[in-house]
Parts: C-alpha cells; sequence; structure tokens
C-alpha cells in the first residue's frame, strides 16, 4: 500500500485512514475519535457509540489486527493502520465462523452491541484459535451487553472456535 | 406492564376472549387483504384513546409473499418473530414466507388492544396478538381452501392446505396462495374458525430462528441511531443538571470556533451544539461555559428524598387490598414481624444512547427514531411544530433496548424542538452521560412490611405499605383512579400465597427534582423484591425451610407450586454446600406467568457477593418460541443481577452522580452466573415473557446470602452492604 497518510495541507489537517482495505480523506480535527469519521463522516453505521469512554466495547474496530474501542482513538493517532470493522470482518475466516456461530446459537436479542462483541471475539480467535474459559472472559470483559447475552457469546465463541480448528479441542 | 387487570391466581391477565372481526378485501395488486378489528379490553378501552375501528392486517400477495403490518416492535425480545409465527402456524406457511414491516403511528388502526394505544410494552404483545393472528390466520387458510376448491369444482373436505399451497388431495393437484388469493379475497369471510389444537402445532413450541438476527450480526442492522438523512447534521446536547432547571446565560462563541461546528441552539433548559459530526459537537459543547439557573432543586438529595417518603410511610394509603381483619388477627398473632424495605432510584441505560433525528419543514415533520410508542411520538411533535398529527411522519426502527426507557417522548420533544432551529435534518444523539443523568427512573420505593404468625409459624396477618411514585398517574391518567396505582402494587396485592388476612395500602409519593418511569419488570421490580424477601424472613422466623415454607402456603395454586418444586429440584436444593455459601428462592405470578427462581450465591469473608448459579423454572402456558423464551429469560436475569448488585441512582446538589459505566454499573461477561432455564410443558395461552426474570432475580439472591451468612438484606443495592464475615 502507499503510504497516503501524509497530507500537506496542513491547515485543514486532512486525514487519510485506511478502513476494510479503502482509503478515505477526511478533513476533520486531529482528536476527533475514530468512532465519528466512521459512523458520522464515512456513514458506516455498523460500529456502535455506547459510552463515549472505552468502557462498554460497543465501537470495537481491529487496528492492524488489535481489537480496539473506536470511540477513544483519535483520527491522527491510527496514520497507516489497516482498520477493519463490522461491514468486513466477515471476509476473515475467523469473523466468518464467529457470525455463524452467532447466528447458530441465537446470541443476538436487540442486537446494538453485538458488532462490537464479534469484533472483539473475531480478534480473540484470530489470536488464539483455541481459547479457554479464561481466555474468553479475559478478551470479552471490555464489552458490555444491556440484554445479557453473555452465556450464548461465550458458547458462541467455543463453537466458532471448534468449527476454526475442528480437531482441537475446546480447552 | 401491568397496566392489564388481572383476577386472583389466574394466568388470563388481559386475555381477549371475545372474537376477533375479521374483513377481506382485494388488495392493491391482486392479493388477499384481512384486516382485524380487536375488541379493547376493557382497561384498554378505560386508558386509551377510543375505539379501535381496525387494529392489524394481513396480506397475502400474488406472489405468495404474506406480508403483516407490525404494530409491535423489535427491541430484542424478538417480537417479530413470535408474532410471525402465530400467524404462519394457523395460515399454513413456513415462517420464510412471512415478511414484516413496521406499521406507522396509528392508534386507531394499531392500537395494543390491552394497552388501548399503540405501544409495545409490559410483556404485552404476545398476549394481545394470540387469539386474533391465529384466527386471522386460519380464516385466511379456509378462504384460500374455498378458492381452491370453487376453482377445480370439488368439495373442500377433499382439500388440505399446506406450506404455502392448497392440494387436492385426490388428485394432487395444486394451487399456490399467491393464485388463489385474488379469488379469496371475494368470498365470505368464515363465521367461525376452528384453531389448532396444541397438538396440532408445526411452529409454535419449537425454536424458531429469530428473523431480525442476520443483520445484528453484519452491521447492516438500522437502528435509530444509524438513521442517515442527505443533509443531516448531528447535534449533541447538555440539559440542566439540576431537574427543573433553566438555562441563564451561554456564551456561544467558544463552539462555534471548533471546526465543523456550525450552530449552537439554546433551549429554555439545555444546549445543543449541532455539528457536521459527532466528533464536533461533543467537542464544542465541551468547549462551552453554560450557566444555569438551577432553581428550587438545587440542593437536594437523594437523603431528603427518602426522609420525606419515610414521613410520608408512617400514615395509612389507599386501600389497594383489605381481606378479612388485619389489625385482629395480628393482635392474635404469637410472633410478629415488621421490617422496612427500600429500592433505590434505577436508570435504564439501553446499550443504544438516546438519540432522535427530526427534520421539521414549513408543512410537515418527519422522525426517525426507535421508540415503544410511536403515536406518542407523532402527538408530542405535532403539538411543539403546531401542525395536525397527520402531517407528522414517523419511521420507527430497530431499538437497541428499550427497558422502558423508549416509553418516553421527552428526547423526541427535546429533539423537535432543537429541529425547528436547524435549517435541515438533524441527528440529536446523547452521550452516555446525558442517558444517565436525563433518564426517567424506576422510582425509589419505602416499604413498610409486617406480618403475624400462629403456633406453627404460619401467617395469620399480613400488612404492606408501599410509598413511592405513581408513574402510570402521569403515564396514562385514566388509568389511575382515587389515589390507586394498579401497576406500583401489582406483585404485592395478590401474592400468590394463601394468607387468611390481608391489608395491602399505597401512599402515593411523588420526589421532588427527578422524573420517575417504566423499567424493566414495571411495578413487580420493586414489590416482588419486598414480598420474597419478608416471605423468607417469615420462613425463618418460623424455623422452617424457606422452599417448604412457600409451599405449604401455594396449595392453592398448582402452577406456582410446579414451578417452585421444579427449580428447588434443579437446584440441588437441600444439598449441602461449602461454608458461606447458600441458596435461596423466590417465587412469583405476575404478567400471565408463573415462575421462580433459585440463587447460589457465595459471600466472600471480605463481603464480595458471587452469585455462581441460578435456577430458574417457567410456566408461561404455551411457549411459543421456546429459545427466545430462554433468552429472555436469560437477559432478564442478568438485567435484574446488574441492578442488585450495583444499580442506584442518587443526588447530590440537585444532580444525579452517576456519569458513566464506571460508577452506573454494569455487568461484564466475567461476572454473568450459569443460568439453567426450564420450561413447563403447559396448555394455558401464553403469558409475558420480557419482564418476569429480571424481578424475580434480586429476593433470590439476597435470601441466598442470608442463608450464606445470616446476613438479611432488606436494602438494594447489595453493594453497599456489608456481608462481612464475623
Amino acid at each position: 500500500m502507499p503510504d497516503q497518510s501524509v497530507d500537506v495541507d496542513e491547515i485543514t489537517m486532512a486525514f487519510t485512514t485506511r478502513i476494510n482495505g479503502i482509503n478515505h480523506s477526511v478533513d476533520v480535527d486531529g482528536d476527533t475519535p475514530l468512532l465519528w469519521v466512521i459512523r458520522d463522516v464515512l456513514g458506516m453505521t455498523g460500529t456502535k457509540f455506547g459510552c463515549g469512554r472505552a468502557l462498554c466495547g460497543a465501537c470495537t474496530v481491529h487496528m492492524d489486527g488489535n481489537p480496539v474501542r473506536s470511540c477513544a482513538i483519535p483520527i491522527e493517532r491510527v496514520g497507516d493502520a489497516a482498520i477493519v470493522t463490522i461491514e468486513a470482518i466477515g471476509e476473515t475466516p475467523a469473523g466468518k465462523n464467529v457470525q455463524k456461530a452467532w447466528l447458530d446459537l441465537e446470541v443476538v436479542q436487540c442486537g446494538y452491541c453485538q458488532s462490537g462483541q464479534i469484533m472483539a471475539a473475531t480478534a480473540l480467535l484470530a489470536a488464539n484459535p483455541n481459547p479457554n474459559d479464561d481466555d474468553i472472559t479475559n478478551a470479552m470483559s471490555g464489552n458490555i451487553c444491556r440484554c445479557g447475552t453473555y452465556l450464548r457469546i461465550r458458547d458462541a465463541i467455543k463453537a466458532a472456535a471448534q468449527s476454526l480448528s475442528p480437531h482441537i479441542q475446546n480447552g | 406492564m401491568s397496566l392489564v387487570p388481572r383476577s386472583r391466581f389466574k394466568a388470563e391477565s388481559g386475555s381477549l376472549s371475545r372474537r376477533t372481526f375479521l374483513t377481506a378485501s382485494l388488495a392493491a395488486g391482486g392479493g388477499l387483504l384481512l384486516t382485524l378489528k380487536l375488541p379493547l379490553s376493557a382497561w384498554g378501552a378505560a386508558s386509551g384513546a377510543g375505539p379501535v375501528d381496525l387494529n392489524a392486517f394481513v396480506q397475502i400477495d400474488p406472489d405468495g409473499t404474506v406480508r403483516l403490518i407490525m404494530p409491535y416492535v423489535e427491541m430484542g425480545q424478538g417480537t417479530y418473530t413470535s408474532i410471525s409465527m402465530l400467524i404462519a402456524e394457523e395460515l399454513e406457511v413456513d415462517l420464510s414466507q412471512v415478511q414484516y414491516e413496521h406499521a406507522p403511528p396509528n392508534d386507531k388502526l394499531y392500537a395494543n388492544p390491552l394497552i388501548g394505544f399503540q405501544m409495545t410494552g409490559g410483556s404485552t404483545a404476545i398476549r394481545a396478538t394470540w387469539q386474533p393472528l391465529r384466527e386471522a390466520g386460519a380464516a385466511a387458510r379456509m378462504m384460500l381452501i374455498s378458492a381452491a376448491a370453487l376453482d377445480w369444482s370439488v368439495d373442500e373436505t377433499s382439500c388440505q392446505a399446506a406450506k404455502g399451497e392448497v392440494i387436492h388431495l385426490p388428485s394432487n393437484r395444486r394451487l399456490s396462495y399467491g393464485q388463489l388469493a385474488a379469488r379469496a379475497a371475494t368470498l365470505p369471510v368464515p363465521d367461525k374458525v376452528r384453531l389448532k389444537d396444541r397438538k396440532e402445532f408445526t411452529l409454535i413450541g419449537k425454536p424458531a430462528k429469530r428473523l431480525d438476527a442476520p443483520a445484528k450480526v453484519n452491521g447492516t442492522a438500522v437502528f435509530g441511531i444509524d438513521a442517515k438523512i442527505p443533509g443531516m447534521k448531528i447535534a449533541t446536547i447538555a440539559a440542566c443538571p439540576v431537574f427543573g432547571g433553566k438555562l441563564k446565560s451561554v456564551d456561544e462563541s467558544k463552539a462555534l470556533a471548533v471546526k465543523d461546528v456550525t450552530q449552537v441552539v439554546q433551549l429554555e433548559d439545555a444546549v445543543a451544539v449541532v455539528a457536521q459530526h459527532m466528533g464536533a459537537a461533543k467537542k464544542g459543547l465541551a468547549a462551552l461555559e453554560i450557566e444555569w439557573d438551577e432553581g428550587r432543586n438545587a440542593t437536594l438529595s437523594t437523603a431528603d428524598i427518602v426522609s420525606q417518603m419515610e414521613a410520608a410511610s408512617q400514615k395509612p394509603g389507599v386501600i389497594a387490598r383489605n381481606t378479612g381483619d388485619v389489625d385482629k388477627a395480628m393482635a392474635g398473632a404469637k410472633i410478629k414481624l415488621d421490617a422496612i424495605y427500600q429500592l433505590p432510584f434505577l436508570a435504564h441505560t439501553t446499550m443504544e444512547p438516546i438519540n432522535c433525528t427530526v427534520h421539521v419543514k414549513k408543512d410537515s415533520c418527519e422522525i426517525w427514531v426507535g421508540t415503544q410508542v410511536m403515536t406518542r411520538a407523532q402527538s408530542v411533535a405535532a403539538s411543539i411544530t403546531g401542525l395536525p398529527p397527520e402531517k407528522v411522519t414517523v419511521h420507527n426502527h430497530l431499538l437497541g433496548g428499550g427497558f422502558g426507557r423508549r416509553l418516553e417522548v421527552d428526547f423526541i420533544g427535546q429533539a423537535v424542538k432543537i429541529a425547528t432551529h436547524v435549517d435541515g435534518p438533524v441527528k440529536v444523539v446523547w452521550t452516555r452521560e446525558e442517558d444517565i443523568q436525563h433518564d426517567m427512573y424506576r422510582p425509589y420505593f419505602f416499604d413498610r412490611i409486617s406480618a403475624g404468625l400462629d403456633l406453627d409459624g404460619m401467617p395469620v396477618a399480613w400488612h404492606h405499605r408501599i410509598t413511592g411514585s405513581s408513574i402510570l398517574a402521569r403515564f396514562a391518567p385514566p388509568a389511575f383512579k382515587n389515589g390507586f396505582d394498579p401497576d406500583t402494587v401489582d406483585g404485592a396485592v395478590e401474592p400468590p400465597y394463601a394468607f387468611p388476612n390481608v391489608l395491602v395500602d399505597y401512599v402515593r409519593h411523588e420526589p421532588p427534582g427527578i422524573p420517575t418511569a417504566f423499567w424493566r419488570s414495571v411495578g413487580p421490580s420493586h414489590t416482588i423484591f419486598v414480598v420474597e424477601g419478608f416471605i423468607d424472613e417469615l420462613a425463618a422466623a418460623a424455623k422452617k425451610d424457606p422452599v417448604e415454607y412457600r409451599l405449604a402456603l401455594l396449595k392453592d395454586v398448582p402452577r406456582a407450586r410446579a414451578v417452585l418444586q421444579l427449580a428447588a429440584e434443579k437446584s440441588g436444593w437441600g444439598q449441602d454446600l461449602p461454608d458461606r455459601t447458600g441458596r435461596g428462592a423466590s417465587v412469583q405470578s405476575v404478567f400471565g406467568t408463573f415462575m421462580a427462581q433459585i440463587a447460589q450465591v457465595n459471600v466472600s469473608n471480605e463481603g464480595q457477593v458471587h452469585v455462581e448459579r441460578v435456577v430458574c423454572a417457567v410456566d408461561c402456558g404455551i411457549a411459543v418460541n421456546p429459545d427466545t423464551i430462554k433468552a429472555q429469560i436469560q437477559g432478564a436475569i442478568i438485567y435484574g443481577l446488574t441492578a442488585a448488585l450495583h444499580g442506584e441512582i442518587t443526588l447530590k446538589n440537585g444532580r444525579v452522580e452517576q456519569s458513566n459505566f464506571d460508577n452506573y454499573r454494569a455487568l461484564y461477561i466475567n461476572e454473568v452466573p450459569n443460568i439453567d432455564v426450564h420450561i413447563v410443558d403447559s396448555a394455558e395461552a401464553p403469558g409475558g415473557m420480557g419482564e418476569p426474570g429480571t424481578s424475580a432475580l434480586p429476593p433470590a439472591i439476597v435470601n441466598a446470602i442470608f442463608a450464606a451468612t445470616g446476613v438479611r438484606i432488606r436494602k438494594l443495592p447489595i453493594g453497599k452492604v456489608a456481608v462481612k464475615a464475623g
């Protein structure tokens, strides 16, 4: 990828951010949280606003594969990191399996937090295809679901892990 | 919600026994259009906007699609799926053939017959649609069969409907519903329909996949906050931090200096910053120095409110029930107990923060929102803009949680006011801080309860006095009569137990400086905690096992007995547990559903409460979509547990002290117990399912803490109560 993150026009403070493999130029203040760039400036509404303070995980996206809370990442700190959102996560093996497990186990209720839950779960499985209960707890303990779908989230992550690596026993 | 009258010990609360009136007509495009005229329940007629002409619509298109206009909104409870199942079952179509669309706001056409206006809440949707939608499906099926029989010139009895087709059995000829719809529309609606026996159900009672799930796992589901209108601005708001206060002054220039901020809007009691995106709106709002006239609540604290309530609770209230002679029975009792139970103000914290998008034009107004009360959204906009209601269009969306918060239209009115100052559409989004500090709260309750026991330890007298806000008096004034609020006392007036002498009275006390509203499990969110906590105290005073004690008092209520016995059995009730670990029970009959829960709790020496397991047994009548029922109960238990452990809104200097999830806690995955749900097979009509799991949970927890430690907790949340060892 060519580096398009350096914009010569410092007065407008434009930023180029690579989201789901596509470069987007946005002209916003550098301290604008990535969340609002994604949702309001670019109109990709799958990523959700929940608390604005990285307390609930609804806004979770991947930044170079790591789950981050986009409400707490200023756009000026994104640089040329690759951002992936819920809209594209199904194109990864882990994301696809997580989404399928979510449907198979009927995880969702209101569904509002589930983009963030799925992004957190996918990052976990991409890094650790065979998580045990503690791994799941550690990876998912920043994501709030007020409908209380946690038990199914746990089961769905295990099911997704199983379908990703069927030869491995869940710990 | 217990806006619905109920009769003692019966689960048919608010059921519709009268026949649905159906009419058929030819739909545009050649389909069959069925309109349903539903009788309002007596309650619905009393509390609502007037008679309902036509209530729900089912249409069969020439391509065979069954279209359902859905007056009930989806906020996670699975209602789109369960209601679609009702029509599909009798119509003999696959669930995948049913499409639904949000109904527009119209109380005349889409009133909830149990409530009297177009509202989703109170666990009423299935109860309201159970009979009429199955009747509509059955009538349509019979008309389609008649149409086919006429076409083939054969006897109807030789035809059968299955999977969207009518089949002539002897010849195996088939016609699809789409082919038959236009002809069926010309036929008379049958006078009598035969509904399936439950043994014949092919959909009802079997887990069905949620129709709304696929869009909720790939980011395409559109909630109110996701509305995208060309030219739309984003606004965020600061209302006066003290309820009832007004805006004194604000220098707009600091916000206007922020890049992408376009406008500052001053309302009487709030300031909104309008921008190209929420990031700029928040930054602009943070830059403002706002002066408030805080008004008369400027020094108010929770302690002030509680002491007022305590004083109010000294005097008798409006009598909600008076059976036998409590005074006389109490005088003759061998053991007397009395206690004070208190429950805090609670916020809803739906995951989707409060938001509403509005475009006020010269002659009309458009609103994009997720609301449980479509027509109220329309009328509040009409009254603010001065437009006739029919000029206000409301586009309803998926709700990112409701829990009662989206039964209110305060934020819709506020957004409309802001929009009247903005050229073009504006989406008003509250921050989480605004959501928690300007919610409308589950009321604080201050209950006095006393009982007298006979020589055997069984209750001879029971007196429960409730003091707290009446939400109903504001929300549905016609339903609040002579000081009596049937919701606030629901669960207390008719506990399932055989008490010979019962007095329940209600002291309405509206707290100053804090608005109140319905919260998941509504009235019983408070009453069940008190009743089930206190019955446990009675059992302890009688030195009896708390489950056995309850069962002895439930001998005339077999469905309550059955769920309690089942939950006890599945929980291993009576089996030994480690030190400082205990089990606690609750049982209830509310929302037309019987439920028992057994919680298993460990309390550390330092007082840390760890809920290990909750076992729930439920008899909700016929379980329409059993997997959704389990999901609702799992979620409702976690909602109740969150409140029991942590939930508390407090005021200091008139301001809500909590602000976000760090100090108004939600449970995370690491704090969630194992939850086992057991559904009792039942032939009764369906009961409500969204609420019951929440009200049943907190008493089971405090009763388990008592079993584990001997400490009796009568005030929520538990978090601040010392249950340390020694």
